[in-house]
């Protein structure tokens, strides 16, 4: 455990013990299947993202595509199960990605997290954490962070 | 060219019902596999009302609505022309099953990149829950693919 951590949370007068998290520390790797077209078409359904562009490849090529893609809320997903397998949904105050790459048919996805802030609060504490979806091609798909706050 | 005077535009507010067979359809369909998105009494072991919502679902409740692109048709933007720049969850009380969400949309900004290649537009949704409590805030980023803007 990092000691400055440990003295920075023990000043804290509401955290009766450190956090379990400390700033640098990596989330477990999640690493998705190749993302068939099923799945596509699954996600949409369920999504209710129901923009042909994604499902449909004569709307992707009328629209100058030579295919479809995936939608980019499905890695955020992926990202939301990270963070969820981690935290649990309670302790999720914010999670915001931005769209970097388009995610292609076939695509796995890697995605990281890493811990870049911890700070008490009354309570408890508040934990930044960096989010990002690499593709097979070594490119971000989607970068973001999310904001979680833990009961001490 | 996106229309700057859409800015503070709020489009008619709608109601959805929150299904668990559809919380249990968007879970598989992210290969989720933890029992609390699944299945109702693990839900309940873990200490929610019901099936809980996962992190990026508002944005599908967003879409739960039979003409869900009309607000991009109000901003005469051509679907096709549309891709996905940001999105961020706020959450401030759990969405599960059973709920009834009344989402709010509204367009907080409009801006233009890059001589006009590029339009943006801001929309932020609020979902309030059937006892009148904010439960969620969803801002996105359209980004808008358009012809560049001719030098006067």
């Amino acid at each position: 455990m990092n000691t400055a951590a440990v003295d920075n949370v023990a000043s804290m007068p509401s955290a009766s013990r450190p956090c379990p998290y400390r700033e640098g520390d990596l989330l477990p790797a999640f690493k998705s299947a190749p993302i068939s077209r099923a799945v596509i078409a699954l996600f949409a359904g369920a999504s209710n993202d129901h923009n042909p562009i994604h499902i449909d490849i004569d709307a992707a090529r009328a629209a100058g595509l030579d295919d479809v893609f995936v939608q980019g809320m499905l890695p955020m997903a992926y990202l939301g199960r990270m963070l969820t397998d981690v935290f649990g949904q309670d302790a999720l105050r914010e999670f915001g990605v931005r769209f970097v790459n388009i995610t292609y048919v076939h695509d796995a996805l890697e995605c990281i997290g890493r811990v870049e802030t911890v700070e008490g609060i009354a309570g408890g504490w508040r934990v930044g954490v960096a989010v990002s979806a690499i593709n097979p091609r070594g490119d971000l798909a989607l970068s973001g962070d999310a904001v979680i706050e833990l009961k001490s | 060219m996106v229309d700057t005077s859409h800015i503070g535009y709020r489009h008619p507010p709608h109601t959805v019902d929150v299904e668990a067979g559809k919380l249990r359809s968007f879970a598989k369909a992210i290969g989720e596999t933890r029992s609390e998105y699944l299945d109702e009494a693990a839900a309940r072991a873990a200490g929610y009302r019901a099936l809980p919502a996962p992190p990026t679902y508002m944005f599908s409740l967003e879409l739960d609505h039979p003409d869900p692109f009309a607000l991009v048709r109000v901003l005469k933007i051509k679907l096709h022309h549309v891709l996905h720049g940001t999105q961020r969850f706020i959450y401030h009380r759990p969405v599960c099953a059973g709920d009834r969400i009344t989402l709010q949309q509204t367009v907080e900004e409009v801006f233009e990149k890059n001589d006009g290649a590029l339009g943006f537009v801001v929309v932020r949704t609020t979902a309030t829950n059937q006892l009148g409590e904010l439960a969620g805030e969803a801002v996105k980023t359209i980004v808008v693919r358009q012809k560049k803007a001719k030098a006067s």
